[in-house]
Formats: C-alpha cells, structure tokens, sequence
C-alpha cells in the first residue's frame, strides 16, 4: 500500500485555511473566482478524505506530531476509522451546501471564506488528538458558523443567532473549566495519554476526574443538541440560509462525535475510575431526545423546523444506540452517515419549497401550489422516505444495523420502541408536512423554478446517499470495524505514545 | 490566606456572570459572559496550581526548587484571546440587533417566534 507522504496528515486543516486567506484577496481583486477556488479546495479535500478512508482501511493509525514533539507533550493529529469516516462525510456535506449556495455568496461579504474557515473546523476537531485543542477548532468551527447563518440576516435570524451565539459561548466556558478541571487532576490533555493515566488516578481525585468527565458530556450535548441543552437547534436551524442549514447537518454531528471520542478512546478503557461513567445519563438523554424531538415534529407548524426536528431525533437515536455496545455502534454509525446526508437534502428541499411558495414560504397549510410540483414533489418524497427510515433506503438499513445490534442489551426494549415510534411519529409528520404543501393549494404559482445550484447540490447528496445504500456491506462493515476501534481505544493510545519524532539532520556548525 | 481570595473571586466572578447572563437583555448577557470567562480564565491558571515568583521556563541557571507550570499559562493565554473575540462578535451582534429589532431584549417572545411568524 502506498501511504501518503507525511504531512498530507495536516492538510485538511492546512488548506482550508490556506484557501480562506487567499478567498479575502480574491473578493477583492477577481470576485467571480471566489466560487470555483473554493469548490477546487472542496474538491481536494473530498479526494483527501477518500484517501484517508481507504488508509484507515487497513487498520492504520495516522500520527501527525506537530512541532515534532513526542506525544504526551506536543501537539498531535489522529487519523483513526471514526476520524477519516468524518472527514469523508465533512467533505461531501460541504460539496453540496457549496454548489447549492452558489448564489446565497453574492448576496453579502466573505461568504466563501468563512465556508473554509468552517471546514478547517470541522476538520481540525475530528483530526485532534488532545482536549484543548478540540476546544480551540470547536471554536474556530462555531465563529466561522455565526458568520454563515448571519449572513445575510434579517432581525428575525439576527435573533435566532445571538442564542446560537450566547448558548455556545457559555457552553465554550465550561468546556475550558473541564479541560483545564482534566489537566489539573491528570497532568496531561491528550487523549491517548488521558486514556493512560485516567484510569490509575488515586480515589481522592477521581471525583474531580468525574465531575470533569460529565461537565465535558454538558458541552458535548449542548453541541448535538441533546435534550436539556438542545432547545437552541429548532430556532437556529430553522432560520439559516438553506445551504448553510444543510452543512449545519454536520455541526450536530461533530458533538456527537466529541462524545464517542471522549467516551470511548478516552474514558472507556481500562476499568478505572471512570469506566462505564455517562453511559446511563446519555441513556436517558438520548431517550428523552427522541421523544421531544418526535413530538416536536408533529407539532411544529413549520416544514423548515420540522427538519430540525428530525435532527433532534437522530441525535437522540446515535446516542442511545451508542450506549449499547460495540455492536449497535457500528449501527449507529452507518446511520449517521444516513441521517447526517438525508437531513442536509431535506434542509435543501425544504428551503426550495419555501421559496417556490412565496410569501406563504414554509409554513404549512393551503398556499399558492408549486411550479414544479412534480421534480419538487418527487425529491420530497425521497428524501422524506429516506429520513423517516422506510425500506429500501439507508436509514433502514441504518435501524437495522442498531437494533440487531442492540439484541442482547437489558434496556434494548425501550430502544426499539423508541426507534419505532419515533420512526412512525416522524413518518406520519412528513406525510401531513408534504399533503398540506403539495395537495392544499389554492391561486397561482408565484414562485421561481428551482435554480441549478439547488439541484446540483441536491445530485451530490443523492449520488452519496446510493452510494452509502448500494455500497450498504462494505460500508457498514467499514463502521463495525470502526465501533470495534472505539470499543478497544489500546490500538489508538499505542499509535499515539509510540510515534517518534522525525530524526532531523544535524545542524551544521557555523 | 491567598487561596482563599483566589478561590473567592473565582466565585464571585462566577456569580455575577450568571446572574448577568439570566437577565434578558444583551447588554447585561455580553457582561455577563466576560465575566465568566474571567472567573474561567481564573481557573485555569489555578489549574496549574498557585506558585509564587516560581519561573515557567527554565533558565541558564538549570532548575530551580519551584517551576510554574507552563502549560496553564499558554491555555489561559489562548483562552483569553478567543473570549475576548467573541466578546466583541456578541457585542457587533448586540449593537445590530438593537437597532434592526428596535430594542435589545432577547427572549423570543411571542410575536417573534420564528415557528410561528412569517419569514
């Protein structure tokens, strides 16, 4: 197998980056490139991801030691099976949110910038080997973030996002309280190395290690929205720009992410202080997250914050299914590609039917009807489909995967009628959602057709989307393999601990 | 003696931070949340453990008895330029919002709900 040189292990954070700064002397010098340098940029980094994809494959562990320093004292990137399955998935969600936004970018300054800031971000958190870190690119990801939902803002959304902005913020608070809580009691804040000495803590400073291990779980659950702390999601969700809704998809996912990475690379080997911690409060979280999100969607008045609804539910199902074992876990994770590409062509489709209603926009209820019922009827219908988890599409095969998974578990009963219900309960909401928008109607079309970027963005989720379904055995054998790296953190401490630095040549003597 | 004090401006700080932030006004919520990211920043350096003219970085001289931990200090450094940024974003979004909402209450109250209110 070929690998990849060195350093190409930095690059999805590098390019970005790189990309972003040069997008601010574009805009000013030669503005009508903006769109394609930053789809050439989204382009390497699909190819990027693919790579990582196929290396991880092969049970490798990529160590990137920034500055050259050995693991527990530099900074490091971790390539493992969870981290390159994000990156792939980053990557495609940022393609089509950039082709649908094609036109959104005119409309206000720096668009495409930010877009790269975010995904250096995005990338960066599921790269990072350490704590502080996580939170430093968390808050790279989120700035980046407020400035794409407000672009373009009116008061409402000028609203929405100070709540987006403020509830991150306090939640950013505490995450430096945990981490720095972490490194006080345990000397060090890299995953690896905390996976190490966590568990050999003497019993006077394992409540500090705990309190820090829950408060961590507060931040993470207010990133996936998880119930107490998700409440933000439906506003802000529902009132972002439709491309920019869509790659909010992954936003979700990286909290989501942060808790399988904190909780299972890091507290979840040994049998130490903190082994099996969380795992019953994400339970009864998770479930609670169901349910709301569930009820929400049958309740809101909204075709837009239905979405966001769903976002909810699939939150609440990843971290449920995440609490029991490895098994359902790598349900979980096939499912979260699913959802994560369903939501983010819903969050298109929903927007290209507020815009073809006119001044009825989203809300459900009689409208004017749609100039294009038949390709916007259509493209409802599948995604709803896919979303709502019928068969033969990949959120089924996704529920499978979990509840198989699930078999043997003591609380499985209460996950599978979660599931269920949740699935039926959001069907039902789709199927009211989708009669009152395209069979209520009254007057004339006012409406534009659906414009190309729109559609394109909408070809690529849809390409990746069968992709996921026709590639479903390789590809949830590819998440089995990766829960079961989850499951067993060891592989991942050793690559870490046992990456030396580079040997550098001599310096020559002046 | 000076553990006490410190513990008790991280308490204060903390206090007043969120009783600011429970307000619902973004005036007194941007307050708010520099103050808790000064009793944040607060413990964090304690985090590292209090140290008195202990240097973090050892000299020519070879080590001393006492070390500061570095490591705290680069965190908090790091911590405070990312809190104040956000400071000045929640206060551009604040100042914005005031005059294109007319006021600066921010609850979602019931006419401006979004689920309910056209876009």
């Amino acid at each position: 197998m070929t690998m990849l040189p060195d350093h190409w292990l930095v690059m999805p954070i590098m390019l970005p980056l790189l990309a972003a700064a040069l997008l601010l002397f574009v805009e000013r010098v030669r503005p009508a490139w903006q769109p394609f340098l930053s789809l050439a940029m989204t382009l390497v980094l699909a190819g990027l991801a693919c790579r990582f994809v196929v290396m991880t494959h092969a049970n490798f562990i990529g160590v990137y030691l920034l500055g050259n320093w050995a693991a527990p004292f530099g900074i490091v990137l971790v390539l493992d099976r969870l981290a390159a399955l994000m990156l792939a998935l980053t990557a495609v969600i940022a393609l089509a949110s950039l082709v649908a936004s094609w036109r959104l970018a005119r409309r206000g300054p720096h668009f495409h910038a930010f877009f790269q800031l975010q995904l250096a971000g995005l990338n960066g958190a599921f790269l990072t080997g350490d704590v502080f870190n996580l939170f430093v690119f968390f808050e790279v990801l989120l700035i980046a973030s407020y400035a794409l939902m407000l672009h373009n803002a009116g008061g409402r959304t000028l609203r929405a996002g100070l709540h987006y902005v403020v509830i991150n913020l306090v939640s950013a608070s505490l995450f430096l309280v945990s981490a720095s809580l972490l490194y006080g009691v345990a000397g060090t804040l890299n995953f690896a190395d905390l996976a190490v000495k966590l568990p050999a803590l003497p019993a006077w400073d394992a409540g500090l290690a705990r309190a820090a291990a829950l408060l961590l779980l507060v931040v993470f659950a207010v990133k996936a929205a998880l119930l107490p702390l998700g409440f933000w999601l439906p506003e802000t969700y529902g009132s972002a720009p439709g491309p920019v809704a869509a790659l909010f998809a992954i936003m979700t996912k990286v909290g989501i992410y942060a808790i399988f990475r904190v909780y299972f690379t890091v507290f979840g080997g040994g049998e130490g202080v903190l082994a099996g911690l969380g795992s019953p409060a994400l339970f009864a979280v998770g479930m609670a997250t169901i349910v709301f999100g569930a009820f929400g969607a049958l309740a809101t008045k909204r075709l837009i914050a239905l979405v966001a609804y769903l976002v909810l539910i699939s939150s609440g199902t990843l971290i449920v299914a995440s609490t029991l074992g490895p098994v359902a876990l790598g349900g979980a994770l096939y499912y979260l590609v699913h959802t994560t590409l369903t939501v983010a062509a819903l969050f298109l489709v929903a927007h290209a039917i507020a815009e073809q209603r006119g001044p009825r926009a989203d809300r459900l209820g009689s409208g004017p009807p749609l100039p294009q019922p038949v390709l916007v009827g259509l493209l409802f219908l599948v995604t709803a489909a896919a979303a709502a988890g019928l068969p033969p599409l990949s959120g089924f095969i996704g529920k499978v995967l979990m509840l198989q998974g699930s078999g043997r578990a003591p609380l499985a009963t209460w996950f599978w009628a979660a599931v269920l219900g949740s699935g039926l309960l959001a069907t039902v909401a789709l199927a009211r959602a989708g009669g009152s928008v395209f069979w209520k109607t009254h007057g004339v079309a006012v409406g534009a057709p659906m414009p190309a970027g729109d559609r394109l963005g909408l070809a690529v989720l849809a390409v990746a989307g069968l992709l996921w379904i026709a590639g479903a055995n390789s590809a949830s054998q590819y998440t089995a393999a990766t829960a079961q790296q989850l499951a067993q953190p060891q592989s991942y401490v050793d690559a870490v601990m046992r990456q030396v630095p580079v040997k550098l040549p001599a310096r020559s003597p002046h | 003696m000076t553990e006490v004090f410190f513990a008790s401006a991280i308490g204060v700080f903390t206090a007043c931070g969120v009783w600011l932030m429970l307000r619902a006004r973004t005036f007194d919520v941007a307050l708010g949340l520099a103050l808790f990211s000064y009793a944040v920043n607060l413990f964090i350096f304690a985090m590292g453990r209090l140290t008195f003219g202990a240097p973090a970085i050892v000299g020519q001289g070879g080590a001393t008895a006492t070390l500061a931990d570095p490591l705290p200090q680069a965190l908090v450094l790091t911590a405070i330029v990312i809190a104040f940024a956000m400071t000045a974003l929640v206060l551009t979004l604040a100042l914005k919002g005031r005059f294109v909402n007319r006021g600066d209450a921010c609850d979602a109250d019931d006419e401006t709900r979004i689920e309910d209110s056209p876009r």
